[in-house]
């Protein structure tokens, strides 16, 4: 265990930004957190979370895969992709931590998404534990600890100091850069461990049970009678999708400059009524289709395919968000009282 | 530089046939000469207009043909419209081949096979058709029902007529939907024609066309004692990757794309009635 006083944050972070991009939350001027470049200047937010999750940094909302130039009957590929720096991202919660281990299941199995992958090995992950954990906090539910986050370095911060520990070689590595960093035993760690799990007992979505949730219910999940009612208000506005850690659908469009032609790839939602349109139709022809997707598929397709595991971080983005004030627990809870 | 599956190869359509009113057929190799890829029959694969978009389809020629891929092709989207307008000589981009295709070399080996396919839905069965009669000591018995709106949207009617009509141990019957002039051969839909034709339960069933025809075919089957578990049928809903991670040919815990296209019919039964 390492530390550092908070008033040598910002050293700490010209000494990281030295080697290599760094990224933190701050606020942007309209005052919410985001991922932002540090340079001299950039204050680290005093929020809980950003708005946008940290997969964006890794998955980002658009990017370039390949161009092509088109001459005549002929066409020429050219590679030009966006070009991946290694970086370190510092301030990640647990659960968008977690959120990785999600999207890596997804874009590092078998065919191998290489853009994704490119961006996990030059990224380096350093997470925050969760001091002061919010209303609309349920990590809990699916095994994440707050006060002990994954990554490659965790850190943990009181009023006085910023503590460090590395958990991987790729942590060992930096932290052995960074002489600014001082030995400390880990009592203060402990001490603030012991308050966040003492608040995360307290919060109101703290109770949420997901165990009983069987993947192999499968049909009757998809056809209990709740989605039409849970479905009725939504906008189909895609919120939930674009701030979700875990959302990982994507389009791929052409973009024809006169010049060439630019491939890119980007976000898309589940939730969008052309998501699933063909020549012919689409097979989801309303919101209660494409509502029902979402949630099935983070709650029971995911698990199904994945040994149980729940393709949600409990972040609370979108209960925060959605305007219609729908969200996966409220889903979660009505469709475990319509299957038993 | 890493080589990503989303970066398609180039290829060169060398022929062009046109089939029916809506329907061509388009001979894709790659700008080496050669085959782009081998598959197995009921693979698809990305053909994509840099600038108009990439879609899916399904490969028609069989894995058998050492020089070539070929892929009928109906026009109705954007891409299809500009592959239809295209000529001799145009490159493209391919990719593929993709999903998981027919069980050729196993389920089917030895068994009598039963072909059902309506208009269009010839194109994914055509390739398996092909490696058959290739490799035609493998298996028993062929028939092959197809059916189409009228005589001019059979696709490949000459090949079906100098080919698979001519060969031993293969009954080919063709109906369309209503009756015309120069047509002596059946007139009915697809559904009633299996009926009719009363076919032997022991058969393995391979399917492919519209979506009600699909529905009332399979009743009918059943009708005759043919069990879910012989049928297999093959399809394809809106996908931008065929990787498996784009997410939308999703469907249960199921991505058409890599866990299809091909299933068998009590396979689908476990999956949401959402295609």
């Amino acid at each position: 265990m390492k530390k550092i006083a908070r008033s040598e944050l910002n050293a700490l972070f010209a000494a990281i930004s030295a080697q290599k991009q760094l990224y933190i939350p701050a606020d942007t001027k309209a005052g919410q957190a985001q991922f932002t470049l540090w340079q001299d200047g950039i204050v680290l937010t005093d929020k809980l979370n950003t708005v946008r999750s940290a997969k964006d940094l890794f998955f980002p909302q658009v990017e370039q895969i390949v161009n092509f130039k088109v001459t005549g009957k002929t066409m020429e590929i050219i590679e030009n992709r966006d070009v991946s720096e290694p970086f370190v991202v510092f301030g990640v919660r647990a659960c968008d931590c977690r959120s990785f281990d999600i999207l890596d299941t997804v874009f590092l199995a078998d065919p191998v998404d290489t853009f994704y992958q490119t961006r996990r090995e030059n990224g380096l992950v350093i997470t925050m534990a969760c001091s002061r954990p919010e209303e609309t906090c349920f990590c809990g539910a699916f095994g994440i600890d707050a006060a002990n986050p994954a990554g490659d370095i965790t850190c943990w911060m009181d009023e006085n100091a910023l503590y460090w520990r590395a958990n991987t070689q790729k942590g060992e590595e930096l932290t052995a850069t960074l002489s600014i960093l001082v030995d400390c035993d880990n009592t203060a760690v402990a001490s603030m461990q012991e308050k966040t799990r003492e608040i995360l007992k307290k919060l109101p979505l703290n109770d949420l049970d997901l165990s009983n949730f069987d993947s192999k219910k499968l049909l009757e999940y998809f056809n209990a009678d709740v989605w039409t009612e849970l479905s009725e208000s939504c906008l189909g506005c895609g919120t939930c999708t674009f701030v979700c850690p875990t959302c990982q659908c994507y389009d791929v469009q052409d973009f024809d400059n006169g010049r060439e032609v630019r491939r890119f790839r980007c976000w898309d939602s589940c939730m969008y009524s052309d998501f699933t349109m063909m020549a012919h139709g689409t097979n989801r022809p309303t919101q209660k289709e494409r509502f029902r997707q979402r949630f099935m598929h983070k709650l029971v397709y995911y698990p199904s395919n994945n040994g149980g595991v729940f393709g949600c971080v409990g972040c609370g983005r979108c209960l925060q968000k959605c305007p219609i004030h729908m969200n996966i627990v409220k889903v979660a809870k009505k469709l475990k009282e319509a299957v038993k | 530089m890493r080589q990503d599956p989303l970066i398609p190869m180039l290829g060169e359509v060398t022929m062009i046939r046109t089939d029916t009113p809506d329907v061509k057929t388009f001979r894709v190799i790659g700008v080496d000469g050669k085959k782009p890829f081998v598959h197995i029959p009921g693979q698809c694969a990305m053909l994509s207009i840099p600038g108009v978009g990439e879609a899916l389809f399904s490969i028609t020629s069989s894995p058998t043909e050492e020089d070539y891929v070929d892929f009928s092709i109906k026009k109705c989207g954007c891409v299809t419209q500009w592959l239809h307008a295209m000529e001799v000589g145009q490159q493209v981009t391919i990719r593929g081949p993709y999903g998981n295709g027919f069980p050729v070399d196993t389920e089917l080996a030895g068994k009598d096979l039963l072909f059902i396919a309506g208009g269009i839905g010839l194109a994914p069965l055509h390739s398996v058709i092909n490696y058959c009669r290739h490799y035609r000591d493998r298996y028993g018995k062929i028939d092959i029902v197809y059916g189409s709106r009228s005589k001019d949207d059979l696709v490949d009617y000459p090949e079906i007529l100098e080919e698979w009509c001519k060969e031993d141990g293969i009954n080919v019957h063709l109906t369309i939907d209503n009756p015309q002039e120069g047509w002596d051969g059946h007139v009915g839909f697809v559904p009633n024609y299996v009926k009719e034709l009363a076919f032997d339960t022991s058969k393995t069933v391979l399917m492919c066309g519209p979506p009600i025809m699909i529905k009332f075919t399979l009743a009918g089957l059943q009708e005759l004692g043919f069990d879910k578990s012989q049928v297999y049928t093959t399809f394809e809903l809106k996908m931008k990757c065929a990787l498996g991670k784009c997410g939308r040919c999703n469907i249960g815990d199921k991505y058409v794309c890599k866990d299809g296209p091909v299933f068998r019919l009590d396979e689908m039964d476990e999956l949401p009635d959402e295609y």
